[in-house]
C-alpha cells in the first residue's frame, strides 16, 4: 500500500483575497493579491517559487486556457507552471499537484493557485456550458440549484423527513453561515439572516430557496508548500501546518445510469473521505477533526455531507444540524468561514479558501471567529452534480 | 371493391387546450366580435412540441400493437413541416425506429395533403405503408384563424391484409381555388372572402367530386354511414350534405370544439375518429378540400372490432387539460418576444458529424443491455455501467423510447432556461436497473413526486436561434397508455 502524503507538505504560506464582486480588480489581480498575502506569510521571494499549479474553472471568462496567466501576472521565474480544471474541486486539484511535486522530490518550494473571475461573465450564478457535443443533444439543460434539489427530495423521501421539517435543518445551515460569515471580513457575505427569512426566500429550485444556494464570487487563494525539512529552515517549528490526506473520488458514471445509488447523498464523498481518513490515520472523525470546511454550494449538500464523511449517522443529520453540533461553538464547527454560501464561491479558488481557514484557525490567526486550539481541520470539494461529480477531501494539521 | 386499405390507426393531440374563451377576451378592446367564437377549446402544441413531435406519437399510437409490422413507405402530411429542406418523414421514421430501407416523404402544399398522402399510399398494395397528417398552424392573433385552427395528427397503416377498412374507390378535383393561401416565406394563411369561397369553391367542387364517385362506384349517396367533411362549420357541412344528398344524421360532428381544424390532418383525425366506432360493412365517406377535393370511399370489414382496442381521437381527447394562459400560448409561437435572460444565449449549435454518428440514441432512444449481466444503459457504450460487471463489448440495442419508467427524483427549477418554466427534470428509473437524468414533459407545477408513473414521449429538446434549427429528444411525461 502507498505510504500517502501525511506529514511528507508542509504549509508555509498562505493568501487569500476578499472574495465577492469584485469590480475593482481582474483575474490577475485578484492572484497577484492574494499571492502577496502568501509571500508575506512565507517569508519567501517569488525567486524561490520553483513549480506553480494554477487551478481556474471558468477559463473562458477569465483568462483562457492556459497556465501562462499565473507566470505572467506573478512574474515568475520561467519555471514550470501548470493549469488545472476539476469544477468545483479545480482549486484542490492545484493543490494536489504542488503537493505532489514537492513531496516527490521533484522541487522543494511549490505555488498553489485557485482564482476565478465570475461576475465579469453577468450571470447570476453560473454560466451555462456545453456539456459537449453529444451530451448537449440529450442531456437536460439542468442548473446546478435544480440538481443539488434533487439530494433534498430523494433524502427526505428515503429517510421520511418531511420536507418541512427538512426545511427547517436547512434553513438552519444557511443561518448558521451568515452567522459566521457575519464574523469575517473576507466574506463575500456578511450579513446576518432569520431563519424565518430564509424559509420564506423565493423558489429556485424546489424544494431550495434563494438562501438555500451560494451566490458565486470573485477571488483567489494560494499556498506555498515545501518539505518539513525547508519549513524548519524558514522557521516554521512551533507550528508547523502539514498536508495529512489528500484524496479524490471521481464518479465513473455509475450513479447517473445505474439504478445502485439511491439519489440521497454523493457517493464520492464517502469514498473520498474513507481514504483520506486512512492516509491521515484517522479512525473516528467526528471525535478527531476540530473543524470541517465543506463544500456547501447549498445547505442540503451541506446537511448530506456530514453523512458521506461519516461526521452524522445515515438519516441523523437534520438532529445533529438541528442541535448545533456544526455550529461555531459546537462539537465540530462547521464552515465557520462562511463557507461557499458567505464566504463566497470563486469556483477555482474555493479549495484553497477551505484550506486558508484551517490554515489560520491552526495558527490562531482567526480573529473573531477564531475556535479554542484546533489541530486538525479537513476540507470538502463537491464538483459537478451529485450524480456525477469530483469529490476531493484533504486533511490539514499541525505537525 | 379493392383489396386494400387500412389496418391500423392512431391518434395524438396534444395535451393542452386553449381555451378560446380565454383568446377572445384578451382581443376584446380591439375586436368584440371575436367573442361568438370564444366557445370550447383548441388543442396547442406545448412550447417542446411540432408536426415532427405529433407525428411520431400518432405513429406511435398507430404501429405500437403492430409490432409484427414493418411498413416499407412512410408518408407524412402537413402544412406546417418544421423543415423545408430536410425531409421531414425521415426523421419521423428514425424516431419511430422504422427499418432505414424503406421510402419516405413529405406530403405538404395544401389543406389536401392529408387525403393526397392516404391516396399515393393506396396506389401500391404490395406491402405496408405507414401514414401520417400532423398538422400545426401558426395563426396570427386576433385572427378569425387563432379561434378556429387547432393542432393534432393522426396515422394510418395501410396495407392488404388484416384490413378494419377497404379501400372501395375515390374520385379527386384539382382546381386552383385560392380560398387561402400562404406564401413560401410567409407565417400566416391569407383567408379570402368566405361567402364567395363557400358558394363558388366549396358547394360546388366537393358535390361534383362526390357525385362523381358515386357515378363510379354506381353506388347511391343513401348507401353512405358515415360522412366526414374536414373543416367546415356546422352550417356549411348542413348545406353541403343537402347539396350532395347525402343524410345530415350522417355527418360526423368533427372536433371544433376540442381540438379546433387541424388543417390538412383534419380529415385523418376524422377518418380515425369514425373507425373506432363503425360496424361492419358501412361505408364511410372521406373528403379533403383544398385547391378541389380528394373523395375516398372506404368500407369496415369484419374485423371492424378490432378497432376498438386501438389508441385513437377519443383517447387522446380524453388525455386534455384545459389551458386559458393567452400569452403563455402566444410565447409558445414566438408571438410575443419574451425575454428568458442570458442562459437563454446560450450557443445551442448541434455538431451535425455527431448527430449523425448517435442519431440512433438521440432520435431513435436505443440504449444498451449487457448480454451478461442483463443490465441496461443508455447512452450505450463499450463498457457495462454495472460496477459489478464492467465488461467490455458485451452490449446489445435495448429500445428505452417504449419503457415504462417511474420518478426517482425531481425538481421544478425556476433558474435553468425553459420556454414553459420551471424547467422539470430529474432521474427517471427504468427496468433493468437503468437510470437516466431526464426532462419531464407535460407536468403541471405539484404534480412530481417521487414513484409517479412515467412513458417516454419526442420532443423538441433545444433551440438553436442563431441557425435557425432545432433538435429533438426523448422527455419523461405522465403514464397514460
Amino acid at each position: 500500500m502507498a505510504s500517502g502524503i501525511k506529514d511528507k507538505v508542509a504549509i508555509v504560506g498562505m493568501g487569500c483575497t476578499q472574495f465577492g464582486e469584485r469590480w475593482d480588480k481582474g483575474a490577475d489581480q485578484l492572484m497577484l493579491e492574494a499571492f502577496e498575502e502568501c509571500l508575506d506569510d512565507s517569508g519567501l521571494e517569488t525567486k524561490h517559487i520553483e513549480a506553480a499549479w494554477l487551478g481556474l474553472c471558468y477559463e473562458e471568462h477569465s483568462m483562457g486556457k492556459s497556465s501562462i496567466s499565473l507566470s505572467q501576472s506573478l512574474r515568475l521565474p520561467n519555471v514550470p507552471v501548470t493549469r488545472v480544471e476539476n469544477l468545483c474541486a479545480t482549486g484542490s486539484e492545484s493543490l494536489r499537484g504542488a503537493a505532489y511535486a514537492v513531496a516527490s522530490g521533484a522541487c522543494d518550494i511549490a505555488l498553489a493557485m485557485g482564482v476565478e473571475k465570475l461576475k465579469d461573465t453577468g450571470f447570476g450564478g453560473l454560466p451555462t456550458r456545453t456539456m459537449g457535443t453529444f451530451e448537449d443533444q440529450w442531456f437536460p439543460g439542468v442548473s446546478a440549484p435544480g440538481s443539488f434539489a434533487q439530494l433534498a427530495i430523494a433524502y427526505s423521501h428515503k429517510h421520511d423527513i418531511a420536507m418541512d421539517e427538512l426545511k427547517e435543518a436547512m434553513a438552519h445551515i444557511s443561518w448558521k453561515s451568515h452567522e459566521n460569515g457575519s464574523l469575517n471580513p473576507k466574506a463575500h457575505l456578511q450579513n446576518r439572516l432569520s431563519k424565518e427569512k430564509i424559509l420564506k426566500a423565493p423558489m429556485i429550485s424546489y424544494p431550495l430557496g434563494l438562501f438555500d444556494c451560494c451566490g458565486v464570487s470573485d477571488g483567489a487563494a494560494c499556498a506555498i508548500l515545501t518539505t518539513p525539512e525547508v519549513a524548519r529552515k524558514l522557521g516554521k517549528n512551533s507550528h508547523m501546518v502539514s498536508i495529512k490526506a489528500l484524496q479524490l473520488a471521481v464518479s465513473n458514471g455509475s450513479e447517473m445510469f445505474h439504478d445502485e445509488w439511491d439519489g440521497s447523498h454523493a457517493m464520492t464523498s464517502g469514498l473520498a473521505s474513507k481514504k483520506a481518513y486512512a492516509e491521515a490515520n484517522i479512525d473516528d472523525p467526528r471525535s478527531q477533526l476540530d473543524l470541517v470546511e465543506v463544500h456547501d454550494c447549498f445547505s442540503i449538500t451541506e446537511l448530506v455531507t456530514m453523512e458521506d464523511l461519516g461526521l452524522s449517522e445515515e438519516g441523523k443529520a437534520s438532529i445533529d444540524v438541528l442541535s448545533g453540533v456544526y455550529d461555531r461553538d459546537g462539537a465540530l464547527p462547521c464552515n465557520v468561514d462562511g463557507g461557499l454560501k458567505c464566504f463566497g464561491h470563486p469556483l477555482g479558488a474555493s479549495g484553497l479558501r477551505m484550506v486558508y481557514e484551517i490554515y489560520q484557525q491552526l495558527l490562531g490567526r482567526a480573529a473573531d471567529r477564531q475556535l479554542s486550539d484546533p489541530r486538525v481541520g479537513l476540507t470538502h470539494n463537491l464538483g459537478g452534480f451529485p450524480n456525477r461529480n469530483v469529490c476531493s477531501v484533504s486533511i490539514i494539521g499541525l505537525q | 371493391m379493392t383489396n386494400i386499405g387500412i389496418k391500423a390507426f392512431g391518434a395524438y393531440v396534444p395535451r393542452r387546450r386553449l381555451s378560446r374563451a380565454a383568446i377572445a377576451e384578451a382581443h376584446f378592446w380591439a375586436k368584440p366580435g371575436l367573442r361568438g367564437l370564444g366557445r370550447g377549446t383548441r388543442a396547442i402544441c406545448s412550447h417542446d412540441e411540432d408536426v415532427i413531435t405529433m407525428a411520431v406519437e400518432a405513429g406511435r399510437a398507430c404501429i405500437d400493437g403492430f409490432q409484427q409490422s414493418s411498413p416499407k413507405k412512410l408518408f407524412l402530411a402537413s402544412t406546417g413541416l418544421p423543415f423545408a429542406d430536410r425531409q421531414n418523414a425521415t426523421l419521423v421514421g428514425e424516431a419511430l425506429g422504422l427499418d432505414e430501407n424503406i421510402q419516405t416523404a413529405d406530403y405538404t402544399g395544401s389543406q389536401r395533403a392529408g387525403t393526397g398522402a392516404l391516396l399515393q399510399s393506396l396506389s401500391n398494395a404490395s406491402c405496408d405503408s405507414l401514414v401520417i397528417g400532423s398538422e400545426k398552424c401558426l395563426t396570427k392573433p386576433g385572427s378569425i384563424d387563432e379561434l378556429i385552427v387547432g393542432d393534432g395528427a393522426a396515422s394510418f397503416l395501410m396495407g392488404s391484409e388484416q384490413l378494419v377498412a377497404k379501400f372501395v374507390g375515390s374520385h379527386s378535383i384539382s382546381r386552383d381555388l385560392v380560398d387561402h393561401y400562404r406564401a413560401s416565406h410567409s407565417d400566416y394563411n391569407y383567408v379570402l372572402e368566405e361567402r364567395w369561397v363557400r358558394d363558388e369553391g366549396i358547394m360546388r367542387i366537393i358535390p361534383e367530386a362526390v357525385e362523381k364517385l358515386l357515378l363510379e362506384q354506381n353506388m347511391e349517396s343513401e348507401s353512405i354511414d358515415h360522412v366526414l367533411m374536414a373543416g367546415f362549420d356546422s352550417r356549411l357541412t348542413s348545406n353541403l350534405a343537402a347539396r350532395c344528398g347525402l343524410d345530415h344524421a350522417k355527418l360526423h360532428k368533427g372536433f371544433r370544439e376540442t381540438i379546433g381544424h387541424a388543417g390538412s390532418a383534419d380529415a385523418l383525425i376524422l377518418l380515425a375518429d369514425v373507425l373506432q366506432s363503425a360496424e361492419a360493412g358501412e361505408q364511410v365517406l372521406l373528403i379533403g378540400f383544398g385547391q378541389g377535393c380528394d373523395v375516398l370511399l372506404f368500407q369496415a370489414t369484419d374485423l371492424i372490432s378490432r378497432t376498438r382496442s386501438f389508441r385513437g381521437v377519443e383517447l387522446t381527447i380524453s388525455h386534455g387539460i384545459e389551458d386559458d394562459n393567452y400569452l403563455r400560448f402566444l410565447s409558445f409561437n414566438r408571438l410575443v418576444d419574451m425575454d428568458w435572460g442570458m442562459r437563454a444565449e446560450r450557443d445551442n449549435r448541434t455538431a451535425q458529424s455527431a448527430f449523425f454518428r448517435n442519431r440512433r440514441a438521440v432520435t431513435g432512444f436505443i440504449g444498451g443491455v449487457c448480454k451478461v449481466c442483463g443490465v441496461a444503459q443508455f447512452p450505450r457504450t463499450d463498457l457495462c455501467v454495472n460496477p459489478e460487471c464492467g465488461k467490455a463489448n458485451t452490449q446489445e440495442d435495448e429500445a428505452f423510447s417504449c419503457k415504462r419508467g417511474e420518478v426517482k427524483s425531481f425538481t421544478e427549477d425556476w433558474l435553468a432556461l425553459s420556454l414553459n418554466p420551471p424547467l422539470m427534470y430529474g432521474s427517471v428509473r427504468f427496468d433493468k436497473k437503468s437510470t437516466l437524468m431526464m426532462e419531464y414533459a407535460d407536468f403541471s407545477v405539484g404534480e412530481l413526486s417521487i414513484g409517479t408513473p412515467l412513458e417516454m414521449v419526442f420532443r423538441i429538446k433545444d433551440f438553436d436561434e442563431l441557425r435557425g434549427y432545432h433538435r429533438y429528444f426523448w422527455k419523461a411525461a405522465p403514464f397514460k397508455n
